[in-house]
């Protein structure tokens, strides 16, 4: 491990996030809350560690696919260790742990929270967790990439370890560009619903806030009902936004370039809109009694799987109290997630058609034992690493699950409770079933169950590798 | 610019580096997946598996918005063909590696019918500049410009040396000598010396003048200048067949081992005046045998960099000139302290030539690139021609306000050539040499600060 190189590296992610606490101390100033200093003292923390830790350049190279997923894991707990003080000095959330709950859980687009009371936070500590939403939904490493080239070509490695899906693809050479064309597609949807939200009659300071929370596929609201008190047109409108921040951008990039076919072909996309539709179709259906009106029955069903589908983590209705079909196919949605390449969390609709081509495979394999076959996507060979590593992401995810689950337990609580709770922040999702459904919150939790919560948050958000890595004794190794 | 390179081989990827840090977007296409995973993982730059003679393939590696697709594949015929479908393809200028033999006429013929950009020869080049050292012995390296009106030769200064101790402008008061003394590579350093500069042992001039002068000069200080009389090559391969040509055609006698039965063949009845040896070249005694101990010139152009770098050190011992081939000189620092005379990489000369090209492409305010040679990582000697009337034209040298590491080396004008000195000024329609060390010289007008 070439520590000259990590060090270098999480010290500018401090200076950058120090840099960010600027917005939640505008929205302090705007406001006139007190909350400010708090801010400014942690962006003052922030800047001088991070100058500290920057000030001297490492040597050229030595950023290796290592060295990038174990600073772009150590990166992440950071900016949730250094991102919670400012809750602790305003005293809205004295817990540090907790602090560090809410801050990791924004970063990581999750959406789950330990407050009993959101709208008791000040208005600059409720900007501050919406926008962490902002910041880890396309990648802190991502946006350092469109502004700065780190360290020459070798920064691909930071955007592997953060971007998501099987196998990162740039959509332009440089790296610098990819990123300023991920960046702009997305803040440029945020904009474009901010202005929507805006117009239907929601404040400003609420709409951004639903906004980051949206195309970042977060999860975190401005009330304590999150979505479900606001009108069928502002629901609807989420709806909309929640389901296209799930889209693999490449798409969008296709559409940039005027490429509607290549773009409509993403087999990708095309599976991630039939899921949608058809478990939208089957839980109206199971619904149909459950609503007496038809309208609110699909808004509700609508609403429901997008956010779930997407790992958004936003509620119109308690659907812990629907059937048990509809739930079921609820929980199965969790995981299943986005497409690859999106703001969402999950396992990710491309690496489940790589495993359900394998599966077919495997089948004909079975018939045909002398059978050659290639897997294609796209009319593309998908590469024997790439399914390799889908498997064992597969593989990862499952001991993650079950560990996960049985170190949750030891709190006491019901089955359900714990593998929902698990299940919703290794998948970014945010509630889960239970004592952890749409209505209730993470509080009850032990600080020991929170720091497990803590770490399958992250391992989701970074697709487990850079979290695990980090968990390997041997790479912490600095020579051979 | 929006650059295609099609083939991640040798070149390709030297290429690639070269042109990637020079901030191009960059898109490279070779059917081997793993090739260009191992290749290019570290590099910023966009990989694309596929056939590079597919137009489906070049046009999902952007050859609509592509500047230049450059073609370096193993199969000549490839390459022309990738040239050929992508200028049909798009607006791109194209550039195409051809080292066939039986080509070598046609390069003209396929530039105009084909619409090519650029055709390059890597072996071709290198067995010229190669050449060119057997045809001046104390040289270490040669580069021309001007069409080789003007060169620029490295001289390593030996211990006793009558320029040791010399001060650099005492060169021109007190031995009349109209050159340059444009570079000093000291400690693996290129420096740009001033007037009061003191030459010591080891010390590698470049010197800039015409031919003549430069003999002049180093006669006036008891190098000798005169051309091996015969060389012996080992490896038959193409650069060693250019070699042999030309070599032959300014009168030395010629001497190929070549290990493979067909090739000897194929040699024996392209160069009938070369003696062409069927056998091991790494054979001690064959060596001896055919005269190694006698030969005042010595090429090791093999394919493997490992025999090459052993035959030289051990013909360092007889010869008066060495030279070695090396293929990867990724381990640069290992080969520098090695005693091995001269060393010629191909995939430099032709990414030389291409980054001119490209750059040529780039720039075209006002002058041209017409030459460009890469002296060490950061040193560059570019020869531009004016074509317009620009911020630098028409002033005295003097008064300009030249970057530090900046150096104005020789004018052409017509058929006079001017080393200049602070009185003389650069017109329209000259050919101006620049060496700089360090900057950013795109086009002429990047010399003024």
């Amino acid at each position: 491990m070439n520590y000259g190189v990590v060090r270098y590296i999480l010290g500018r992610i401090l200076q950058a996030e120090g840099c960010f606490l600027v917005f939640p101390v505008i929205v302090g100033i705007i406001y006139g809350e007190s909350d400010i200093w708090a801010y400014l003292i942690t962006m003052g923390i922030c800047l001088a560690v991070g100058t500290l830790m920057s000030i001297r350049k490492p040597k050229k190279g030595g950023l290796f696919l290592k060295e990038g997923f174990f600073v772009v894991g150590l990166g992440w707990i950071f900016m949730s260790l250094f991102g919670a003080i400012p809750f602790v000095i305003s005293g809205d959330i004295p817990n540090y742990i907790d602090a560090v709950f809410e801050t990791s859980s924004g970063l990581s687009t999750t959406g789950a929270s330990i407050l009993t009371d959101v709208e008791a936070l000040s208005r600059t500590n409720l900007f501050w967790r919406s926008f962490t939403h902002l910041l880890g939904g396309m990648g802190v490493f991502v946006f350092l990439g469109a502004l700065l080239p780190m360290l020459g070509g070798n920064s691909m490695n930071l955007m592997k370890a953060e971007s998501t899906g099987p196998s990162v693809d740039k959509l332009v050479p440089r790296l610098k560009d990819t990123a300023k064309i991920l960046y702009a597609i997305y803040l440029s949807m945020g904009f474009v619903e901010a202005v929507i939200l805006v117009v239907l009659g929601l404040p400003v300071y609420d709409s951004l806030l639903l906004t980051f929370g949206t195309i970042g596929t977060g999860g975190f609201g401005v009330l304590n009902t999150s979505i479900s008190t606001y009108s069928p047109a502002i629901q609807w409108t989420i709806t909309v936004f929640m389901f296209l921040s799930g889209v693999n951008y490449a798409m969008y990039f296709l559409i940039l370039r005027r490429k509607f076919k290549s773009a409509l072909k993403l087999s990708e996309v095309r599976l991630y809109v039939c899921v949608y539709v058809i478990c939208v179709a089957l839980i109206c259906f199971d619904l149909r009694n459950y609503y007496s009106a038809f309208s609110e029955n699909i808004r509700q069903s609508a609403f429901q799987v997008s956010t779930l589908l997407t790992s958004t983590g936003y509620m119109t209705a308690d659907f812990d109290k629907w059937p048990e079909f509809s739930k079921s196919l609820l929980i199965f949605i969790m995981l299943v997630g986005a497409c690859a390449g999106s703001t969402g969390g999950g396992i990710k609709m491309s690496r489940v058609l790589i495993i359900c081509k394998s599966i077919k495979k495997q089948l004909q394999m079975l018939i045909h034992p002398r059978a050659i076959k290639k897997i294609k996507v796209d009319g593309a060979d998908v590469d024997h690493d790439v399914v390799r590593a889908t498997n064992a992401y597969i593989a990862v995810f499952c001991v993650f699950l079950a560990a996960s689950t049985v170190l949750l337990s030891i709190d006491g609580h019901d089955f359900t409770t714990n593998f929902t709770a698990t299940l919703a922040t290794l998948n970014n999702m945010g509630p889960g079933f239970n004592l952890v459904g749409p209505t209730c919150n993470y509080s009850f939790f032990s600080p020991f169950s929170k720091i497990v919560l803590i770490i399958d948050m992250l391992a989701g958000r970074l697709e487990l590798f850079p979290i695990l890595l980090l968990l390997t004794p041997g790479s912490w190794k600095r020579r051979l | 610019m929006r650059i295609i390179v099609i083939g991640c081989g040798k070149v390709g990827l030297a290429l690639v580096e070269q042109l990637n840090s020079e901030g191009h977007d960059i898109t490279v296409i070779d059917n081997d997946s793993n090739r260009l995973k191992s290749a290019l993982s570290n590099l910023d730059v966009m990989t694309l598996v596929g056939d590079g003679t597919s137009y489906t393939t070049l046009v999902a590696a952007g050859v609509e918005r592509a500047d230049v697709v450059i073609a370096v594949m193993d199969s000549d015929e490839t390459n022309l063909l990738c040239c050929v479908i992508a200028k049909k393809a798009s607006n791109c200028k194209t550039v195409a590696r051809v080292r066939n033999p039986i080509y070598n006429g046609e390069i003209d013929f396929f530039k105009r019918e084909l619409d090519l950009g650029l055709i390059f020869n890597p072996e071709m080049t290198s067995a010229e500049e190669i050449a060119r050292l057997f045809n001046f012995p104390n040289a270490l390296r040669i580069d021309v410009f001007s069409n080789r009106k003007i060169e620029l030769v490295h001289y390593k200064i030996p211990a006793d040396s009558k320029l040791v101790g010399t001060k650099l402008m005492s060169l021109r008061s007190d031995y009349h000598c109209n050159l340059l003394v444009a570079t000093v590579t000291r400690n693996d350093e290129v420096l740009i010396p001033g007037g009061d500069f003191v030459i010591a042992e080891n010390d590698i001039l470049g010197v800039v003048a015409s031919r003549s002068e430069i003999h002049e000069f180093f006669r006036t200080f008891g190098v000798g200048t005169r051309k091996v009389s015969d060389v012996m090559i080992v490896g038959g391969g193409k650069i060693g067949y250019y070699l042999a040509h030309i070599l032959i055609d300014s009168g030395i006698h010629v001497k190929i081992i070549e290990g493979r039965r067909e090739r000897c063949e194929f040699l024996s009845s392209g160069i009938p005046d070369a003696d062409i040896i069927f056998g091991d070249g790494t054979d001690r005694d064959l060596l001896v045998e055919e005269g190694l101990m006698n030969t005042s010139g010595f090429a090791a152009l093999t394919n493997i960099d490992e025999e090459n770098i052993l035959l030289s050190l051990f013909a360092r011992k007889y010869a008066q000139k060495t030279v070695t081939k090396i293929n990867r000189i990724n381990f640069d620092e290992v080969i520098n302290q090695l005693d091995l005379d001269t060393i010629i990489n191909p995939n430099t000369i032709s990414t030389n030539l291409i980054i001119q090209y490209v750059r040529s492409l780039q720039y075209t305010m006002g002058s041209n690139i017409e030459n460009f040679r890469k002296l060490s990582d950061q040193a560059e000697a570019l020869e531009f021609v004016v074509t317009k009337k620009s911020e630098v034209v028409g002033i005295e040298l003097a008064s300009l306000r030249k970057k530090s590491n900046v150096l104005v080396c020789c004018i052409t004008r017509g058929d006079k050539i001017i080393i200049p000195g602070g009185h003389d000024k650069i017109e329209v329609g000259d050919r101006v040499i620049v060496i700089h060390n360090g900057s950013e010289i795109h086009n002429l007008d990047d010399i003024v600060d």
